[in-house]
């Protein structure tokens, strides 16, 4: 057969991909991760996997590099099937992954990090450390790089750490380097020093997956780009031949309608407003204010400072600056006791760590922020606490077998119910939910937004942080929108949309990076 | 949607059948304790004496009283090696007041505000500058001995006034002693606090996990700070009670005090890291350890061999849980 296309004029032609994964599927309880997959990695091309918070991509990601197994679908390395069943199989079929936080040894020497579960062994099945610190090094100096191979890794940077974790992928003569946004946690000058190691990375025909968020690296770096939505391909394609646009609205999409609405609630005066709200590293001059009835929306990237304005609202840390005013009164928060004793109330983000104390029953944990309250004496009532406990395990239609069973036995939705509970028993004024429908089941997930209306048609005031686009716009009556410790702006629901949103968060107009904190 | 009346009814107690109950650990501790007690009567016919039986209660009564205060730490994830070295700072406090002159109810509060000052100091440290305990109360240990060995170097204070041996030496009633008693009281008064009171429901949630107890409105320092004090107190009150049994104060008295009490509070249930134990379990274990070195000690076995049944005791009872568990789920 002839092929002449248009490639084979003088121009490299595209190279077969090197690794093909088709029709990945991926289940967890009661969530889809990942449907029908597609994606190809070709030698000397990066490919930028995009996507919102939850779309798949860390899923991906730990199927490429074999934590997780796929329930569907075959991966094709070089035309033959593999199976990735563990990390060190996936790392000897040439596939090496760079986390977002390096996972490696902190105390050891780079050499030894390099060379870790694959050390160079010489006479009588001895460590060869010469062998391995030469080779150390000349990885090393192949990158450019200064760092001493006898040197903790603990006393690098984390761009090194970067480049330590490349160096030993190179060691293994990896085809597929998978970098789950690398540049996260990096400077300025650290990103441009990662471009180097990526276009270095191409030039020795290495297919590269580079994960991020961020619009100006993709444009930057990447030769295709793969987009990720609710688990699906939403498109993908060269990014020569696509633009800013056009990829945001592969992100999101079109998909609001899955979600409760909330329903119209009549919204009153302003309940509790914060003035100037500063900290020394997370955010800085923070201002607006949630009103009675009304849901407030928090909507920004992963690390955008919205959880730890919430806990300086609720206590848990001290601002530098700023007040805060409860219907209109300056109030002074120094602990979380002082919050609830306001009625500010905030169900944490991280359930099992913040949220509920796994190992005590259901009853107790339901009932310990209300305890003072209940028990003037300082003496328990039990039967008082069961009544309260169950009044409210009740309302939230939470499903278990017994009040007195630790919180450990509940699934997920139903340890956020316990969550809801224990905070709604100390009958609050606003309570600040922290991404309260993150990884829980699609049941409970509409239960939480049910009871979230019902809390507003009570009276209450709601902040809620989401980093779900869809959740965000089907349940806030307005939309604040934080980046890099800012809150840009705050913005009624009717007058924005999904992709307004998400380049408010984004940010497309900064230098990226900016000034790293 | 669904029924919720019928769909959500939760109810409120576990039925708690007899097979758990027989298998709570303070059942099987209470039933090793009536193990050694026979054992005991049949080996020695001087053990059912009432008076020897009497005099053996002197050989915890100390250690389980401060055990109780440990318990509440223990259970707070938190743990005060320095005990052992409170008892002897207060109880040189004591005998240097006594020199001075000092009556006997100054004597008390002198021990008992040492106890309850070094506790604090302890407390201070781990909650201000977030310390691990046991990093902490392993320096005081050597901190408060020291103190105690710098002010009497050799020597030794004696001269306490005759009616300060009372809360060593006297009977309350029959053969009945005062430290037994107050010992009784004590354990019911702890017992209360861990197990029916908020307080003690802040202990339990703070030993199982900090963050969620701060983030859910309790003072985890403040309740850990009082734990240290309480714990240094109850040290003072056992160096009262040291003090006037022996009648004497050497820098080396108490010594090594706070690893029985640590095999007590172990012994007794609590989780050596935190979130779970009971009173009664180590008002029982307390029993349990007094009645085995009170045999012991009637059959002439010396106090070495002892520490190695207590050592043994220790082990197996950890180790045994553990092993019934691996043994029934294979």
């Amino acid at each position: 057969m002839q092929k002449q296309d248009a490639d084979s004029y003088g121009l490299p032609t595209v190279a077969e991909p090197v690794l093909r994964m088709r029709g990945i599927g991926k289940k967890f309880p009661g969530v889809i991760a990942l449907a029908d997959v597609d994606l190809e990695l070709v030698p000397g091309e990066v490919t930028a996997l995009v996507g919102e918070n939850g779309a798949g991509k860390s899923t991906l990601v730990k199927i490429l590099c074999g934590i997780y197994q796929p329930d569907s679908g075959v991966i094709e390395l070089a035309g033959r099937e593999i199976t990735l069943a563990s990390a060190e199989q996936a790392m000897a079929q040439g596939v090496s992954v760079i986390h977002q936080e390096t996972v490696l040894f902190d105390d050891l020497s780079v050499t030894e990090n390099i060379f870790m579960g694959q050390q160079i062994k010489g006479r009588f099945n001895c460590l060869d450390w010469r062998a391995m610190h030469k080779r150390a090094a000349a990885l090393l100096s192949s990158l450019e790089s200064d760092i001493d191979p006898g040197s903790k890794l603990k006393e690098l940077g984390i761009a090194q750490k970067h480049m330590v974790a490349i160096a030993r992928a190179l060691s293994v003569d990896s085809k597929i380097v998978v970098m789950d946004e690398p540049t996260a946690a990096l400077s300025y000058k650290e990103i441009e020093e990662l471009y180097e190691i990526v276009e270095k990375l191409k030039s020795e025909n290495k297919a590269v997956l580079f994960i991020s968020h961020k619009f100006e690296e993709i444009f930057r770096i990447a030769d295709t780009y793969t987009v990720f939505r609710d688990g699906v391909v939403a498109g993908k394609g060269r990014v020569s031949k696509t633009n800013q646009n056009d990829l945001i609205a592969m992100m999101v999409g079109r998909t609001v309608n899955q979600i409760f609405p909330k329903e119209s609630v009549e919204i009153g005066n302003p309940v509790l407003t914060v003035q100037g709200f500063c900290h020394p590293t997370e955010f800085a001059d923070i201002e607006f204010s949630v009103n009675r009835g009304e849901i407030l929306g928090f909507y920004g990237l992963v690390g955008s400072g919205r959880s730890e304005l919430m806990q300086a609202i609720f206590g848990i840390s001290q601002p530098t600056g700023g007040r805060i005013l409860l219907d209109g009164a300056e109030i002074s928060i120094r602990s979380p006791g002082d919050a609830t004793g306001r009625g500010i109330v905030y169900v944490p983000e991280e359930r099992g760590r913040q949220g509920v104390v796994l190992a005590l029953p259901i009853f107790q944990n339901i009932t310990l922020p209300s305890l003072s309250g209940l028990s003037p004496k300082g003496f328990l009532d039990l039967a008082k606490e069961f009544e309260l406990a169950r009044s409210y395990a009740e309302r939230l239609q939470l499903k278990a077998a017994s009040l007195s069973h630790p919180v450990s036995t509940l699934s997920g939705g139903n340890q956020q119910k316990v969550v809801i509970a224990k905070w709604l028993a100390t009958e609050p004024r606003v309570i600040i939910l922290d991404e309260p429908t993150k990884g829980i089941d699609v049941g409970s997930k509409a239960a939480v937004h049910g009871f979230m209306t019902e809390l507003v048609k009570a009276g209450l005031s709601v902040i809620m942080i989401s980093s779900e686009l869809p959740e965000i716009l089907g349940m806030s009556d307005r939309v604040a929108v934080m980046r890099e410790g800012r809150l840009i702006e705050i913005v009624d629901r009717k007058n924005t949309d999904a992709e307004t949103l998400v380049r408010t968060a984004i940010g497309t107009s900064q230098p990226v990076g900016g000034e790293a904190a | 949607m669904t029924d919720r009346a019928s769909d959500n009814h939760i109810p409120d107690r576990l039925d708690v059948g007899w097979k758990p109950r027989m298998l709570r650990w303070e059942t099987l501790l209470f039933a090793v304790a009536v193990v050694i007690f026979v054992f005991n009567a049949n080996a020695s016919p001087y053990f059912l004496d009432p008076w020897n039986l009497s005099d053996a209660t002197f050989n915890f009564t100390e250690k389980a009283t401060i055990a109780l205060a440990m318990a509440l730490l223990i259970v707070a994830a938190e743990i005060d090696l320095s005990v052992a070295s409170i008892i002897a700072v207060a109880s040189v406090a004591m005998g240097a007041a006594a020199q001075a002159g000092v009556g006997t109810w100054g004597l008390v509060v002198i021990g008992m505000a040492t106890g309850a000052l070094a506790g604090a100091f302890n407390g201070f440290l781990v909650t201000r500058f977030g310390l691990p305990s046991i990093v902490v109360t392993i320096g005081t240990m050597s901190l408060f001995r020291g103190i105690a060995y710098v002010v009497l170097g050799d020597g030794v204070y004696k001269g306490y006034p005759a009616d300060f041996a009372f809360f060593g030496q006297e009977y309350v009633f029959w053969v009945i002693s005062f430290e037994f008693v107050f010992f009784l009281v004590m354990a019911v008064v702890f017992g209360i606090i861990l197990h029916r009171t908020v307080f003690g429901r802040w202990i339990f949630a703070i030993g199982n996990n900090p963050v969620g107890a701060r983030f859910s409105g309790i003072r985890v320092e403040r309740v850990k700070f009082i734990l240290f004090v309480v714990s240094g107190l109850m040290a003072g009150v056992a160096a009262v009670m040291l003090t006037s049994r022996i009648g004497s104060t050497r820098p080396t008295i108490a010594l090594g005090m706070e690893l029985e009490v640590v095999t007590m509070v172990v012994l007794g249930g609590v989780n050596i890291l935190g979130g779970s134990g009971s009173i009664p379990g180590v008002v029982i274990a307390a029993f349990v350890m007094g009645l085995v070195t009170f045999g012991l000690g009637l059959l002439n076995i010396p106090g070495i061999v002892m520490s190695i049944v207590i050592g043994v005791m220790l082990i197996s009872v950890i180790a045994l849980p553990i092993l019934w568990k691996k043994i029934r789920a294979p």
